[in-house]
């Protein structure tokens, strides 16, 4: 064909990025080291408010123990430690002032395994309000429990039980019992470490579900292995490799067009 | 980077140059409808006709691979964007062989109609062009070619430039001498075969730009098409 020119850089568009949250997590620089070994290399990320952020990498490149970080679980690792900035709502998580249960009770959590109590149904929810001193009344507590689950979509699976015991439960409605106890407390952040590992496809559909519906009220951050997942449920996915944050953005831009050649590795299944 | 698994490299390959047979099918069917046209030749003219079965098989086999390997692997990224493109690109070369079609049948219907051989040259020269924008953006898919697949999409403004030009130019034919209206339509319809054609082509560069880069370009593309405007300053 005849020669044209070609002008370069020409224009093209990309869907701009949804107008930013505020930012509920800040994390500058956060490293982690396990005895000998550094397994995160300096964080930064910004996780806004009131939506999902999925954390998404190989295993062992550091996304668990960065989500960790944030609730100080890393605390209870004999031989860990933990280096950066972490503020939640701009105080930092190690802020004298701010006691460490305390914490924990604003920044819940929620695990790969459904870990109910063996206790019942009730006490597994009622447990947190009560010992975070949540209930005036025993009335009180009982509509913290009912409301909780209720939030968790499993109330009316469980309302004529709620004296059994939890583990008596399927998988997909003990991992749910467990958001329940986690809401309980009426955290403002959660943080979900593959909370659908050990579920079937229904159990997970119905968690996501949930999580797309609480959302509107928690910050919620979650680890999966499953990249649909992570395009499914979340709005920003961060992916992670070798203990450092390759690159973070819209859920969107990071399914279809990545920045990072090693981000569309990972998720296009090309890692060797 | 190939993928982990391996299967999936050679479904994605193999995608891809079914796109490729069936580009080759659509570049056929057009330069043969042409050379059907210029020579009057009813015979190549049925081929043509005979053949978009062929184009329009391999189109739906492209989209059942498209579809099953989603349902599949649930692509992601690049490659995400590549089986979309296939899948875009075989529909634009689907209409560009029913064109080409479109083309061969109007041969049919010319054959007993007085030719006027010098009125066939502009429309062979906007038929060339279009067959090179459709040999270079295939070429440029093939080869993953974002700079080849905009420079064929800053060209189409040159194919619809001639329309005009050859629109005006038949409408003056027919204005001179009725007994020419026939076979000028017949003509004039041709050459919209080829002027849409060229958008295909344009088409399949905006898609190749899209598997490429992952963008899309925001600007408007060049137009050149004034029949429009042609038809009113004539008719006045």
């Amino acid at each position: 064909m005849s020669e044209v020119q070609t002008p370069a850089p020409f224009k093209t568009s990309r869907t701009p990025d949804a107008a930013p949250r505020p930012t509920k997590v800040l994390t500058r620089d956060v490293k982690v080291v396990y005895g000998q070994k550094q397994a995160l290399h300096g964080v930064s990320i910004d996780i806004p408010e009131k939506s999902v952020t999925a954390f998404i990498g190989p295993s062992g490149c550091g996304k668990s123990t960065f989500l960790r970080c944030i609730n100080r679980m890393n605390d209870t690792i004999v031989g860990a430690r933990v280096d950066g900035t972490i503020e939640l709502d701009g105080v930092s998580i190690w802020e004298p002032s701010l006691d460490v249960v305390e914490l924990r009770a604003r920044v819940g959590m929620v695990f790969q395994k459904p870990n109910p109590f063996p206790k019942s149904i009730f006490e597994n929810v009622a447990y947190g309000p009560r010992i975070h001193g949540l209930a005036r009344s025993k009335a009180d507590l009982e509509e913290i429990v009912i409301t909780s689950l209720q939030k968790a979509s499993l109330y009316n699976e469980v309302k004529d039980r709620l004296d059994e015991p939890g583990t008596g439960l399927s998988g997909g409605q003990q991992q749910r019992l467990c958001i329940a106890r986690a809401i309980a407390v009426s955290p403002e952040v959660i943080l979900m470490d593959e909370p659908c590992s050990a579920l079937d496809p229904i159990a997970t559909a119905k968690v996501e579900e949930l999580i797309d519906e609480l959302r509107a009220n928690y910050t919620i951050v979650i680890v999966t292995h499953s990249m649909q997942q992570a395009a499914r449920v979340s709005q920003r996915t961060a992916f992670f490799h070798l203990g450092h944050l390759i690159e973070e953005g819209p859920t969107d831009h990071i399914f279809t067009n990545p920045l990072e050649q090693r981000t569309q590795d990972y998720i296009t299944g090309r890692f060797g | 980077m190939e993928h982990t698994v391996s299967a999936y490299d050679d479904d994605l390959k193999a995608i891809a140059r079914r796109v490729t047979e069936a580009g080759g099918l659509a570049e056929r069917a057009v330069a043969s409808s042409i050379s059907a046209l210029t020579r009057l030749d009813i015979g190549l003219a049925q081929q043509v006709i005979a053949d978009d079965k062929l184009l329009d098989n391999l189109q739906r086999d492209i989209e059942e691979k498209t579809i099953l390997i989603i349902a599949r692997r649930q692509p992601m990224a690049v490659d995400l964007r590549e089986i979309v493109a296939a899948m875009r690109i075989a529909n634009d070369v689907e209409r560009i062989g029913d064109l080409g079609k479109n083309i061969a049948k109007r041969v049919v219907a010319i054959n007993d109609v007085f030719p006027n051989k010098q009125l066939l040259t502009g429309l062979e020269h906007m038929a060339e062009i279009a067959l090179q924008q459709l040999k270079a953006v295939l070429d440029a898919y093939a080869a993953h070619d974002d700079h080849a697949a905009y420079a064929v999409r800053q060209r189409d403004d040159e194919i619809d430039a001639l329309y005009t030009s050859l629109f005006r130019e038949l409408l003056t034919y027919m204005m001179e001498d009725p007994r020419n209206i026939t076979f000028c339509i017949h003509l004039l319809f041709c050459a919209k075969n080829i002027e849409r054609i060229g958008d295909h082509a344009t088409n399949i560069a905006e898609t190749v730009h899209y598997m490429v880069t992952g963008l899309t370009y925001g600007d408007e593309r060049p137009k050149a098409d004034r029949s429009i405007v042609a038809a009113d300053e004539a008719g006045s």
